[in-house]
């Protein structure tokens, strides 16, 4: 178990998910076009890390945010700009959220953030705030 | 009615300009008991809660069954719930109760729990409570830079200055939510050329303030707004869910966000449900952290006037960041907002936060001025910046900013618009001229900057956000043109986010760019001794803000060479009757030259002696040697006057006229007031002085009252009685030789 702060523990072995290791994102390497926006992308077991460090603090619901958070570094950013979209109030129907828990757990692994939606999903059925027709 | 006329004065008064109402619980209207409010109830069956502060799990809104299933810790709730209120608030207030063992107590708490905790704390009980239960164990500060103009070089350059004066995160916003990229990129390019590691956020509609964080161009997130009922969350576009998926969203890209809630929200927007603001807050907190936030900005925030139109309103605040960080929330505590016009009022209302120290005692601190402040003006702004130094100066208290000089600013402000004046340059972005950035350097508010053209901005910024460019492409730009520490700050915070060590409670980058939070730096406050203590290099900053001069020298200008002709012969001896002694100082006139005032003090004893001469009696000077005190110079030469009247005058000015029968510390006339005095007070002191020895009747000589002097002049007062008192010698009066006559 790595110790924190991650960022000093020359032990943390930190790299990010593209696999870039941390000590290979410099200015220079920037400059030169070798290391792009990916690299900064936080790799699943660094917030699995974090969401251990916080666990064994004291502070379980942000352990259980960072626990999603690791499962969803898979997902594009584009995607994942979406699927928070559908989850608003009145965006989808019941059966498209249900189709997101799929598709979180199918496909990107993620079945913290799959029975997160599935539980909103029931909520928004129970609460009536599913996509309902335009109101004119 | 009668027009009182001190009734009129006071409805002109700043606090005048304020609204009061009487609470009215059915609209919302009432701060922390509402008639409707839950009392505390929790009901575990088989690991589920079927009944939550006296609702059942069939008539759960989204929030309740949010709470119920996230928000609460179901093996700590009974005993939470079964410990008395009152005994709970005990242990708040108790310093000797650690913070982990509350922390632990409040996972159990329902929202209508926490506020029945609240019901038994005053004020001074919760500031106890808060400055133990804050995550972090520094206190901190959060700056809010913006402007009217939405100008580029000016946002680099007060983010620039704000970073260097301590702040640990900016924020800004847009007027036009095209302006957004840009923005955000200004005062992140600012922040880190004022200093590596400052966090910097923009406030703009959700799903956008996403994009931005994910193209790097902000670092955190702190306006993810929750509501304390059902249908204000869903006016707000957002469910427990969703807003929790955002948070991961966030984290997911190791990008840290605060959750925003506050007091007053729901019955501004129409649907508190007949509950207290504080019973809603409390919901809005519970979701909070059932959601996974590592903290929230709350403290009524943008809301502030309405809890203060209550009774009650400013504890309710507190109360707030109290429940808050019991729950092991990280609290940016509000007083971000206009909290009022008076400005008694709005410091008073800051005391409870910045007494106890919250994680950022704003959220934020305006860094620019009122009218360029696009969150609704700050409750402290630029023009306070001063003011806010001063008080912790006063009081010994980190508020987590430093005063800096004006060559500092300036030498970062330009550094800041430079920087930003490169990035678009290289970016291909509308240019920003040499003289915006000259302008930015120098302004105070955009009202100094030249007119930008805002269309081609929004274009860029526009295409920019749509593109592919990114932080990653700033940096390069950066280093291309030279600002190689900028491109290197900023691809640090890029680092951070591989590693996520900021997305821990409460966490900052310190002056070294180290990440401070609930796991490497915890509050561990237990009464004296204990905890953050402000000491050493930091309270050297604190204590030695611009304007603290030196003392040594400060009454420099009123010291001088002897007065000539002025010459002892001799020890004094009693007059005739003719006479009127004036009596001065030990170091008048030979040490100390001129009043406090100014005048010098040839001049003085020329008027003295004239005002005498006037009334055709004759001055004869005396030396006190073996006092500095004015009564007692005063009284002495009183004995020896032949006419029993003498003027005592000190070198500071201070004069009295005494009379041989009266008690030393009883007079004829005090002239206390000696900034006020002019030469013509001293000719008219001369002139009573001879009148009283002729038995004349006399009106006392009028003087001005000045009730400021003493507050502006007391460390020069002070110096000079000491310089004074030092050239005291154990001598009997001597008597003076003045080569001088006055003309009458």
């Amino acid at each position: 178990m790595p110790t924190y702060p991650l960022y000093s523990d020359p032990h943390a072995d930190l790299h990010a998910a593209s696999g870039r290791a941390l000590d290979e994102v410099t200015v220079a390497a920037t400059v030169a076009g070798e290391v792009t926006l990916d690299d900064l992308q936080i790799d699943k077991a660094a917030l699995q890390a974090q969401a251990e460090i916080a666990r064994q603090a004291g502070y379980a619901q942000l352990a259980q945010n960072l626990a999603r958070a690791a499962e969803l570094t898979v997902v594009p950013r584009a995607e994942i700009i979406d699927m928070y979209q559908q989850l608003r109030p009145g965006r989808s129907s019941h059966a498209e959220l249900i189709a997101l828990a799929t598709r979180l757990e199918d496909v990107y692994a993620a079945p913290i953030c799959g029975a997160f939606v599935r539980e909103a999903a029931q909520v928004y059925l129970e609460r009536n705030m599913l996509r309902r027709p335009p109101a004119f | 009615m009668t027009n009182l006329l001190r009734f009129r004065a006071l409805d002109e008064r700043d606090i005048n300009k304020e609204t009061f109402v009487e609470p009215w619980p059915e609209a919302g209207l009432t701060v922390a008991d509402s008639p409707y409010d839950p009392q505390p109830s929790l009901r575990i069956v088989d690991g589920r809660v079927v009944e939550l502060d006296g609702r059942l799990e069939a008539d759960f809104d989204t929030l309740d069954t949010f709470i119920a299933r996230h928000g609460i810790d179901l093996t700590v709730a009974p005993e939470a719930m079964a410990l008395d209120s009152l005994q709970f608030a005990h242990m708040l207030a108790d310093i000797n109760i650690p913070r982990k063992t509350l922390l632990r107590l409040a996972t159990g708490c329902t929202p209508a729990k926490l506020v029945d905790i609240m019901r038994h704390m005053n004020v001074l009980e919760m500031m106890n409570g808060l400055s133990k239960m804050r995550v972090r164990r520094v206190p901190a500060n959060q700056a809010h830079v913006t402007n009217r103009r939405e100008n580029p070089a000016l946002l680099a350059a007060d983010a620039a200055e704000a970073a260097l004066r301590g702040f640990s995160e900016i924020e800004t916003t847009v007027g036009v939510a095209r302006a957004a990229p840009f923005n955000a990129l200004a005062i992140l390019v600012g922040a880190q050329t004022g200093r590596g590691g400052v966090m910097t956020q923009c406030a703009v509609e959700e799903a956008l303030g996403l994009r931005l964080a994910m193209k790097g161009l902000t670092t955190y997130a702190e306006t993810l707004s929750v509501y304390g009922t059902e249908q204000a969350f869903v006016d707000g576009d957002d469910s427990p869910w969703s807003k929790g998926f955002l948070a991961s969203a966030y984290a997911s890209r190791g990008v840290k966000v605060r959750f925003t809630s506050g007091t007053g929200s729901e019955a501004l927007m129409g649907s508190a449900e007949q509950r207290s603001m504080l019973y809603l807050e409390a919901r809005c907190l519970c979701v909070t952290r059932g959601a996974g936030s590592q903290g929230v900005q709350n403290g009524s925030i943008s809301c502030i006037a309405l809890p203060e139109s209550l009774p009650g309103g400013v504890r309710a605040v507190l109360a707030e960041n109290l429940m808050a960080s019991m729950l092991g929330l990280e609290v940016a505590s509000g007083n971000d907002a206009l909290a009022s016009h008076s400005a008694i009022r709005k410091s008073a209302k800051l005391m409870l936060q910045f007494i106890p120290g919250t994680d950022f005692i704003f959220s934020g601190y305006s860094a620019v001025p009122r009218r360029d402040n696009m969150f609704g003006g700050g409750n402290f702004d630029a023009d306070d910046l001063d003011d806010y130094a001063v008080l912790q100066r006063d009081m010994q208290i980190d508020g987590g900013t430093r005063s800096i000089s004006e060559a500092e600013a300036a030498e970062i402000r330009r550094a800041g618009a430079q920087a930003i004046q490169a990035v678009y340059a290289e970016l291909g972005f509308p240019t920003i001229s040499d003289a915006e950035v000259e302008a930015a350097v120098v302004a105070h508010s955009s009202e100094n900057m030249p007119a930008r053209d805002i269309v081609p901005d929004l274009a860029a910024a526009d295409a920019f956000l749509a593109g592919d460019r990114s932080v990653m492409d700033v940096v390069a730009a950066l280093a291309r043109r030279g600002f190689v520490q900028t491109a290197e700050n900023l691809l640090t915070m890029g680092r951070q986010r591989i590693a996520g060590d900021y997305l821990q409670p409460a966490a900052i980058f310190d002056r070294d760019f180290v990440v401070k939070s609930a796991i490497n730096d915890p509050n561990d406050y237990n009464g004296p001794g204990t905890g953050y203590r402000v000491s050493g290099a930091r309270w050297d900053e604190i204590a030695n803000i611009r304007q603290a001069k030196s003392p040594r020298d400060f009454i420099a200008d009123r010291l001088g060479l002897p007065i000539e002709g002025l010459d002892p012969y001799g020890p004094a001896k009693r007059g005739g009757h003719t006479e009127v002694v004036v009596a001065i100082g030990p170091a008048f006139g030979r040490i100390i030259t001129q009043t406090i005032g100014g005048i010098p003090h040839e001049e003085v004893l020329k008027a003295v002696l004239t005002g005498i001469a006037e009334e055709g009696l004759i001055g004869r000077i005396v030396r006190i040697w073996h006092s500095s005190d004015c009564a007692e110079i005063g009284h002495v030469g009183a004995q020896l006057s032949g006419s029993g009247i003498a003027i005592g005058i000190q070198s500071r000015g201070t004069s009295i006229i005494h009379r041989v029968d009266l008690a030393r510390l009883n007079n004829l006339e005090l002239f206390s007031q000696s900034p006020s005095m002019t030469v013509e007070t001293y000719r008219a002191m001369g002139r009573n002085a001879a009148r009283y020895a002729a038995k004349k009747i006399t009106t006392p000589v009028p003087v001005t009252v000045d009730n400021w002097a003493r507050l502006r002049l007391i460390v020069k007062t002070a110096l000079l009685h000491r310089k004074e008192t030092e050239e005291i010698r154990q001598l009997p009066p001597e008597a003076l030789r003045f080569d001088w006559e006055p003309e009458v």
